[in-house]
């Protein structure tokens, strides 16, 4: 299998996965126990603690675990609308192509009283910090904008993003899920008031992550009960995961400069592959994207079919269009960008890893050429675009 | 397990009755490209027996099964019985299709009515 779907989620490391076991079967105490068992267990969250933070910039006590970027996301948002309540404030900035855990939140929000301002993403999937700027009001209590983008893989201005927020006085939220691991992040030179990470989308196990709170920031809970995590998010810690997520985002920034280098050669690669295909167009900035990320429309066709073929051959990819989401819609982050219905149901990511070599890419690129073809032989939409019965959008 | 029943993969992975029928007698489309659906379907029909049949579907992969599916069920059979097939007898006949794909199914039991239709209303019935 060719695996390029990475940005779905991650095989783990080998040494994740080594002392993910380790502390599974050796280190299984319970780090709130005063014993020595427990304390030793204590010891392998505290140091997984300090790692994480030393790698983005930030102080022990700023990092709070959690059960990964969906909830480092909610708790985010929601403590500090909070605290924005506390002030009166009750407007919130956001934008439209977030992850459904950012936009779900806010939906939630609203109806409980708070305005939500969500910005334009353009036809490039960037946001504008000027815009952001002018967007901000008396009673805007958080800014919350993507790192990158999960679908198109776009990397959106954070430190200039922050940098208005810090001026302004509001929290500004990232969530850095796409990001960490990839690309470089510090949550001082990026001026991030918080930010969420999730440990399988860079070769760590599902169900952990990590939420950054700058220090002064009150965070509320989402979770009631015990002490944990400095009383902000009770349950007794997933040691295990928590240690080979910390395992696998220092391997992992140990090489990142090394591996992007390696994935933007191989990206390139498709993106100038699969650009022969007539009317087919990139989604997302050519340049300012994830080093691993690629996503083109192909008109005439619809993603699911596309990619049960693909699956046929021996590629693993995601699609934007509805009836690989469960909807009636197709992606709502292509729908941002400006792209038309028919266009987006007929999108192909791929998010490929250092796994991938360049034979891999171009049997990629030939695998989606033909593909595509094949679909386009039957589809009454192309046959209608071929005819002059109706017009190309791409 | 797979995302769908073998049937349906040998259906989408090798669609029986695909093209189109330059001198058709009965033409049907339904579905619209907003909503990532549409099938279209193509028939001969002599002495009200559907003699051929082909079709286009842009869609997914169910859609293009039942579209498979619908067309094979149909060909050589009477116009009335071909009205009275069902999406329930298309999803079955493809050993099930997961919830939220049976209106593919139908789709593919509207396009033959919809081109059956048209045959009726074009010879003055």
């Amino acid at each position: 299998m060719i695996y390029a779907d990475n940005a779905a989620t991650t095989k783990m490391s080998e040494a994740a996965v080594n002392i993910m076991t380790e502390v599974i079967r050796d280190n299984w105490g319970n780090p709130s126990s005063l014993y020595m068992h427990g304390q030793r267990a204590k010891e392998v969250l505290e140091k997984a603690r300090e790692d994480i933070a030393e790698l983005i910039g930030a102080s022990p006590r700023e990092i709070f675990f959690t059960s990964g970027g969906s909830e480092s996301d909610n708790q985010a948002i929601v403590s500090a609308a909070l605290l924005g309540r506390e002030k009166g404030k009750k407007h919130i900035i956001s934008t439209a192509f977030e992850h459904h855990a950012v936009l779900h939140t806010l939906e939630k929000l609203k109806k409980d009283g708070f305005e939500v301002t969500l910005l334009p993403v353009h036809e490039n999937g960037i946001i504008i910090p000027s815009e952001v700027e002018s967007a901000i009001r008396d009673d805007t209590c958080l800014v919350t904008v993507m790192h990158a983008n999960n679908e198109i893989g776009t990397v959106q201005p954070v430190r200039e993003i922050g940098e208005i927020c810090r001026r302004k006085n509001v929290i500004f939220h990232t969530d850095a899920v796409q990001a960490v691991a990839h690309i470089p992040v510090n949550v001082v030179s990026d001026n991030i008031d918080m930010m969420s990470a999730s440990a399988h989308k860079f070769h760590g196990p599902k169900g952990v992550g990590f939420l950054y709170v700058k220090k002064g920031i009150r965070l509320s809970n989402l979770i009631e009960g015990g002490a944990q995590e400095r009383g902000k998010r009770a349950g007794t810690e997933n040691v295990p995961g928590i240690a080979a997520m910390a395992r696998a985002l220092k391997d992992e920034c140990a090489v990142m400069e090394k591996n992007a280098a390696y994935l933007i050669k191989i990206r390139d690669r498709l993106i100038k592959g699969l650009s022969e295909i007539e009317h087919s167009a990139l989604n997302g900035d050519p340049v300012r994207r994830l080093p691993g990320n690629v996503n083109f429309c192909f008109e005439g066709i619809e993603g699911e079919a596309l990619l049960l073929l693909l699956d046929s051959k021996g590629i693993a990819a995601s699609s934007g269009s509805a009836c690989t989401s469960g909807s009636l819609d197709p992606s709502h982050v292509l729908l941002a960008i400006g792209r038309v219905h028919d266009v987006a149901h007929g999108s192909l990511r791929l998010s490929i890893g250092t796994d991938i070599t360049e034979e891999d890419a171009d049997y990629i690129i030939n695998s989606v050429k033909e593909v595509t073809a094949y679909l386009r032989g039957f589809s009454p939409v192309w046959r209608d675009l071929m005819t002059g019965k109706a017009e190309h959008i791409i | 397990m797979a995302l769908y029943s073998e049937k349906v993969m040998d259906h989408f992975l090798h669609p029986r009755n695909v093209g189109i029928i330059e001198d058709a007698d009965a033409v049907g489309e339904v579905g619209n490209a907003k909503c990532g659906d549409i099938m279209k379907m193509y028939m001969k029909i002599e002495n009200d027996i559907i003699t051929d049949v082909k079709f286009e579907t842009f869609g997914c992969g169910s859609a293009i099964a039942s579209s498979s599916m619908a067309t094979e069920m149909i060909k050589g059979k009477p116009v009335s019985e071909a009205l009275e097939l069902t999406n329930k007898a298309v999803a079955e006949a493809l050993d099930g299709l997961p919830d939220y794909k049976m209106h593919c199914s139908v789709l593919a039991q509207e396009a033959i009515q919809n081109a059956l239709e048209n045959y009726r209303a074009g010879k003055g019935d």
